[in-house]
């Protein structure tokens, strides 16, 4: 199994963090994997965006142009990378932002409510992690327990206290993912 | 009322210069290179010099300066504006040349370069923004880093023991004969933004009188790397950094001595 | 042995610095490789092994404290981006020219002048050929992923200190930037004042001790036949190098009609060619050098009576090319394929340009 994947969407929505997270868990889980994001000036609300592969097998290429499942978080990113997904691959984006849903009929395109969950979790911090969860439904690749285990290793100690939080966010993402297509 | 009966010439209250373009700034909301770019917009503007003004632009945030003033720019390599500007100013006497440069470009990698050429008393407008910090890179320690203050490489706060001193360079720029006005300014409140403006103004009109190099330091904030609100960013700079960079003038030649500047030979 | 982490290219050419003993890094901030010295100053290795880290005030000044540091025996490393190795240059012929050990890692992006941030590798040329003044060389190693950036720091030094002679880690913002698996090196102390007496006594300036003569570092002859005898000797430790240090991979070259030449990052994605282009059924390999100074001439030339053409592959215009030219020789056709300005070349792209190349043509 080799699961190719691009995250992307604004920087502070957390995106390079969960792309860190999944690769994490990946590790974890005994995987091979690589993490390689878009890097440039640090200015505010600029673009981001993250390859994450986890595979069974030694992974060739960090860099990619077409993947597996593309997890997209703005308008930008969905003009972007809509087109970069595998005939049968996966779509899943926040609705939030998205002026133009993605039009693609030879994919599978599901939808999470990230922003609208974190907010009802009270911490829109955790809007990455619940978009983790959803994908977790949408590709079970890793295994909650990775996750967790995930989490302790890319977070500091002092952030610790933090983990059962984002789990809970995890687990509202898993639950809350909408199908709006599927091939 | 009506949208259109607002949007009416007579209820103008601010116009931008015309010298800046349309292009939509790069830098951080907050940051204070927009405003001195305003700034160097509305002096040159009001001098009528936008025809014979040459900027070199740095290697730091303000390495686009060129897409906001409509004048001739050239960009410079890390560091060497002043060598840069001074070819400049040496083959087009009759010109106006500035260079703007950040606090790791002109007192770090291009402490040599600003040094000589105001030594020499190049012709030309010095614009320094000093945020205490890299901006363009992701904040590590700049030259002029407080002590204690926290960067990228100074992660437990900027140590004298390892990093060594923060570096006045106005103060030791303002030392050299070549330089005839020397002044620091800041631009986070409407008064101060107005005094900078003069400032900036007063320097390009000693570079129109031939009268060496004028340097105006603007003591600034980087909001983004300094992990601050824009707000809570100003406050920081009054609290810390007025202390240590007091705002004001450490050289007037047109006030002490007009005659103790030597003009340049060409 | 080891211990597993997930890390950045960047981070762990910090992380091994410090656990091969290494005496002192210097360098200046530049995208994409600041996290090198961020990663060093939050390590505080001088309370673990009493690495010094400073950071200079600028790449001129960073080079020349590498040289002063290694002529007293040091060991010691810098970092940096390609317009900051252009500023080294100066410093690296002089101690190319003094003939001292150090390691410089040139995490490329691309160019001329300040370029851009991404990814490139046009910095060929100027590693393998020269890039200061003088006839000299560097030991160049490519890494290919982010275990060997851990590993080509101690093997770098290791060069260094055999040839006294410069060795560049070549990488790029692909690499530096990419996390991945890496088993970090175990440590090796630093070597103690004693130490270096003995091993390097008879060259490094640390203070002239009883018994010894004085030690003088230059790169300076007046006297045209000595400075041509010193040429060389130059020449001949790099004949040496040739003879005995060159490394390189190959993939799947066994039964290939047609061969890849890529380094560093290229070569990973070249490897996904591999694959794409075998299922299409394109019997292709791929051959890495892994040294780029000294090439692998030999390995290339012996390939080159087996496959039916070679296409280089490179983040630049043709650069590595050349020098695969010059192996092959005249019998077959040797193309390049590459992009520019911080674009990476898909795996995809890059079996187009096989099939329009070489295939079609
Ligand atoms: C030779 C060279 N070294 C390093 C760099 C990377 N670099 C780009 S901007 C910068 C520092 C900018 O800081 P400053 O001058 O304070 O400007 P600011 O961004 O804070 O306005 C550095 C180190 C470079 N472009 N060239
Ligand atoms: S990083 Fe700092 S200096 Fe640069 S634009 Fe943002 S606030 Fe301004
Ligand atoms: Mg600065």
């Amino acid at each position: 199994m080799t699961e190719e994947i691009i995250i992307a969407g604004f920087g502070g929505q957390g995106v390079l963090s969960m792309g860190k997270i999944l690769a994490y868990s990946g590790v974890m889980a005994d995987q091979e994997v690589s993490w390689f994001p878009s890097y440039g000036p640090e200015m505010r609300g600029g673009t981001a965006n993250v390859t994450v592969i986890l595979s069974e097998t030694r992974i060739s290429s960090p860099v990619l142009n077409e993947y597996d499942t593309a997890i997209i978080l703005n308008q930008q990113s969905m003009d972007k990378f809509e087109h970069m997904v595998k005939p049968g691959g996966v779509l899943i984006y926040d609705p939030n932002g998205i002026i133009h849903p993605p039009k693609r009929t030879d994919i599978n395109i599901y939808k999470i409510e990230g922003t609208l969950i974190a907010a009802e979790l009270g911490n829109v911090k955790t809007f990455n992690m619940v978009v983790l969860g959803a994908y977790l439904k949408a590709k079970p690749v890793v295994k909650m327990e990775s996750v967790e285990k995930g989490l302790q290793k890319s977070l500091p100690t002092r952030h610790h206290y933090l983990i059962p939080m984002n789990l809970e966010a995890v687990q509202k993402g898993f639950e809350s993912l909408e199908l709006v297509q599927a091939v | 009322m009506e949208l259109k009966d607002i949007i009416n010439p007579n209820n103008l209250v601010y116009e931008k210069p015309e010298l800046l373009t349309e292009n939509t700034m790069h830098y951080c909301p907050g940051c204070s290179h927009g405003v001195v770019h305003k700034l160097l917009a509305e002096v040159i503007e009001d001098l009528d010099i936008q025809d014979k003004t040459i900027g070199v632009s740095p290697v730091g945030c303000a390495v686009f300066a060129y897409n906001y003033i409509e004048i001739d720019w050239q960009e410079a390599a890390h560091g060497r504006a002043p060598a840069v500007a001074t070819g400049i100013a040496r083959t087009n006497p009759d010109k106006v040349v500035f260079t703007y440069q950040g606090d790791g470009d002109l007192a770090s990698i291009g402490a040599a370069e600003i040094l000589h050429a105001c030594n020499r008393g190049e012709n030309m407008v010095v614009i320094f923004v000093n945020n205490g910090i890299y901006g363009m890179t992701g904040g590590q320690m700049a030259p002029t880093t407080l002590i204690g203050q926290v960067t990228a490489t100074t992660p437990n706060g900027r140590d004298v023991g390892r990093n060594g001193y923060p570096l006045k360079i106005t103060e030791l720029i303002a030392q050299l004969p070549g330089t005839s006005y020397v002044t620091r300014q800041s631009v986070h409140t409407p008064a101060t933004i107005r005094k900078c403006k003069k400032a900036i103004a007063k320097a390009f009109q000693a570079a129109l009188d031939k009268k060496g190099t004028s340097f105006v330091e603007v003591v600034s904030t980087c909001n983004m790397n300094w992990k601050m609100t824009p707000v809570k960013a100003n406050e920081w700079m009054v609290e810390n950094m007025f202390p240590f960079y007091v705002p004001g003038d450490l050289k007037d030649s047109s006030k002490a001595d007009p005659e103790s500047y030597t003009p340049l030979k060409n | 042995m080891g211990e597993l982490r997930l890390m950045k290219g960047n981070e762990v050419i910090a992380e091994a610095a410090i656990r091969c003993g290494c005496d002192a890094y210097f360098g200046y901030p530049i995208t994409p490789q600041s996290e090198v010295m961020e990663t060093l100053m939050d390590r505080e290795p001088w309370d673990e092994t009493g690495m010094v880290v400073l950071q200079a005030e600028s790449e001129i000044a960073s080079i020349h404290m590498i040289y002063g540091a290694a002529a007293s025996g040091k060991k010691v490393i810098t970092s940096s981006s390609s317009p900051g190795i252009s500023l080294m240059a100066e410093g690296i012929s002089y101690i190319a020219g003094a003939e001292l050990p150090c390691v410089i890692v040139n995490v490329q992006r691309g160019g001329p002048g300040l370029g851009t941030i991404q990814p490139s590798q046009a910095d060929y040329w100027q590693s393998t050929k020269g890039g200061g003044h003088g006839d000299y060389r560097l030991i160049v190693l490519a890494p290919s992923s982010v275990q060997e950036m851990n590993d080509f720091v101690e093997l770098g030094f290791k060069l260094a200190f055999k040839y006294r002679n410069p060795a560049m880690i070549l990488t790029d913002g692909v690499i530096g930037q990419t996390m991945e698996k890496v088993i970090l090196s175990d440590y090796i102390p630093r070597l103690t004042d004693e130490e270096i007496n003995e091993k390097y006594g008879s060259w490094a300036t640390n203070g002239r001790k009883p018994g010894r003569q004085r030690n003088i570092i230059t790169s300076l002859e007046m006297d045209s036949g000595r400075m041509e005898q010193n040429n060389l000797r130059l020449q001949a430790k790099y004949a040496k190098m040739e003879e005995e240090e060159v490394l390189f991979e190959e993939f799947q070259c066994e039964d290939a009609e047609y061969l890849l030449v890529a380094f560093g990052s290229s070569s990973r994605i070249c490897q996904k060619t591999v694959d794409l282009a075998r299922e299409k059924g394109i019997k292709v390999g791929l051959l890495r050098p892994i040294t780029l100074f000294p090439f692998p001439k030999k390995p290339i030339a012996a390939l080159a009576k087996q496959v039916k053409g070679i296409l280089v592959v490179e983040m630049n215009a043709g650069q590595m090319v050349e020098d695969v030219q010059l192996a092959a020789g005249c019998a077959i056709p040797v193309k390049h394929f590459g992009r520019m300005g911080g674009i990476i070349p898909s795996p995809g792209e890059v079996v187009e340009a096989l099939e329009q190349k070489l295939i079609g043509g």
